[in-house]
């Protein structure tokens, strides 16, 4: 509540930011009432009918449809389905992108650092088309093709920075036990690098679940697709308006379900290492990509982007509010 | 190849229309991005609960699922608009709370000395805002706001679904006379928004150094 904005508001200020509060309030509420009301009017249809408004019962006794939910449920598992499987796969490229970003050799390391940055900026709809027309791979596979290099380009950058910012000491002492360079990269490096990104790979799922929405594009069969494309010509037109609200509430349902997990994990990770650095780096790390939610990020993630933390004297809630 | 020379003028004609679904729609974005981040950082509760909603919200609905109701839903309810126009609103919405994010990060970014230094000669809330941090931060922002720009260039290719003839629709349409040449058509295309991203990209890298230097 208190920010170094502003002093904690005396009585004057109190009943001033209260005045506003009501009248910004007034406002919003206004505009809300004037979408319900506008919304509620009868329209007519190209034919010229009169139709009901769109909070008419006649529009919302399809909740009551045992059938309109098992399409919306047949819908969401084929999206969990894309998402599942593109996650997956994406962690795996991201692994493998980053020991290659990461390697002693030259010849693997430059190569490896144009794939990522060709893949982040492409849009991923234009690879979905591309795996789907040169490799006929059925629109499932291209969503998941797609999916999974573009993800897995972002996943793997963030762990290389998760590396990068490891003490030089773990590697080092790793070699210096005996462990061959590959055992340290595996046992030593990635775990922690891992534990510490997390947050950022959670975040990054939550875009990759977004993001199967593109396959709705191709054609997939997916939460959108039948939704809104199939509903309307099951139930009727008219039900179209309620059913863009179901469909939109199970999105926010997961996604943001998914995101509060990415806010425990980055508090978790937080405390486990007595509130240091580095949990305050990675809680910062998920609001950036939070904002990455449109990952568009062509700069390399934190390490450098990280700073001295500047809000780390400024009131707590300005790490934990990044959602 | 030929096929990629014979429809240049649609190819060029399709790149000016992602090049202005771009330039509108993240103008638009800037504006209302800024005035979410304002009121996000306002004292006033009501306000500022509303923007975290807004933000919150439309940051976790698919891209989508925006274009689809402004390109279907929205004529259902009376408000018939030219599918360009529809693209845009949905391309300037869905970006704005990443805009309004990126500013509000770098607000948050400028150290709490320079604030509680305006506030200790008695700067008042707006004059702290408006004379001492929101400079600073400006500079912090430029960058990670490439980078929303980026994203939202890349994000114009989802218009192609909603019947908007940019760069992805027209390639496909190409491709249907043109089934040979897949492959060099989509790589056509994808030099395409590297002709827009990279210059941006190697813009954020120069800036962020500039700004390093001078802090």
């Amino acid at each position: 509540m208190t920010s170094v904005l502003y002093d904690v508001p005396g009585p004057k200020t109190r009943r001033l930011s209260l005045l506003f509060s009501i009248i910004g309030g007034a406002l919003i509420l206004a505009g809300l009432i004037g979408i319900v009301v506008f919304l509620s009017l009868p329209r007519l249809n190209a034919a010229g009918v009169e139709q009901p408004g769109m909070f008419d019962p006649s529009r919302w006794d399809i909740l009551a449809d045992r059938a309109m939910w098992r399409s919306i449920w047949r819908g969401l598992s084929a999206t969990l389905q894309m998402a599942g499987v593109a996650a997956v796969l994406a962690l795996a490229v991201g692994v493998v992108l980053s020991m290659a970003r990461t390697a002693r050799s030259a010849f693997i390391r430059i190569p490896a650092i144009v794939v990522v940055e060709f893949f982040r900026g492409m849009p991923v709809l234009l690879m979905m088309l591309f795996i789907l027309l040169v490799f006929s791979s059925g629109q499932f596979w291209a969503g998941v093709g797609a999916l999974a290099v573009y993800n897995g380009a972002v996943i793997g950058e963030a762990l290389r920075s998760g590396i990068a910012s490891l003490p030089r000491g773990q590697g080092e002492s790793g070699l210096a036990v005996g462990l061959t360079p590959l055992q340290v990269r595996f046992s030593i490096e990635y775990p922690q690098a891992f534990r510490q990104m997390l947050p950022i790979i959670i975040a990054q799922l939550v875009v990759l679940l977004k993001d199967t929405s593109l396959a709705y594009i191709l054609g997939y069969q997916e939460l959108l697709n039948i939704g809104l494309k199939q509903g309307p010509t099951t139930f009727g037109p008219t039900y179209l308006f309620t059913l863009f609200f179901v469909v939109w509430a199970v999105y926010l349902a997961v996604n943001l379900s998914l995101s509060a997990i990415a806010r425990v994990v980055a508090k978790r990770t937080a405390s486990g290492r007595g509130g240091g650095l580095k949990a305050r780096r990675a809680a910062r790390v998920v609001s950036q990509l939070a904002g990455a939610g449109m990952s568009g990020a062509s700069t390399p993630l934190p390490v450098t982007g990280v700073r001295a933390d500047p809000t780390a004297g400024g009131p707590p809630s300005a790490d934990g509010d990044t959602h | 190849m030929d096929a990629i020379i014979e429809n240049l003028p649609r190819f060029i004609d399709a790149f000016l229309v992602t090049v202005r679904l771009l330039v509108v729609s993240g103008i638009g974005a800037l504006i209302i991005g800024t005035l979410i981040a304002g009121l996000r950082i306002s004292p006033v509760p009501a306000l500022r609960g509303f923007a975290t909603v807004y933000t919150e919200v439309i940051r976790n609905t698919p891209l989508t699922l925006v274009l689809f109701f402004c390109a279907f839903v929205m004529p259902q309810l009376g408000v018939r608009l030219d599918y360009v126009v529809a693209a845009t609103i949905g391309l300037t919405v869905y970006t704005s709370p990443f805009v309004a994010e990126a500013v509000r990060s770098g607000i948050n970014g400028v150290s709490v000395g320079q604030s509680e230094a305006a506030r200790a000669i008695g700067l008042r809330f707006g004059q702290t805002v408006g004379l001492v941090v929101l400079p600073q931060a400006i500079r912090m922002v430029i960058p990670p706001l490439i980078n929303v720009l980026i994203a939202l260039t890349k994000n114009t290719s989802v218009a192609a679904g909603f019947a908007v003839l940019e760069l992805v629709a027209v390639s496909r349409q190409v491709i249907q006379f043109n089934g040979d040449a897949t492959i060099p058509i989509l790589v056509a295309v994808a030099a395409f928004y590297l002709l827009i991203t990279v210059p941006l990209g190697q813009a954020a890298n120069y800036l962020e150094r500039r700004v390093r230097v001078l802090r």
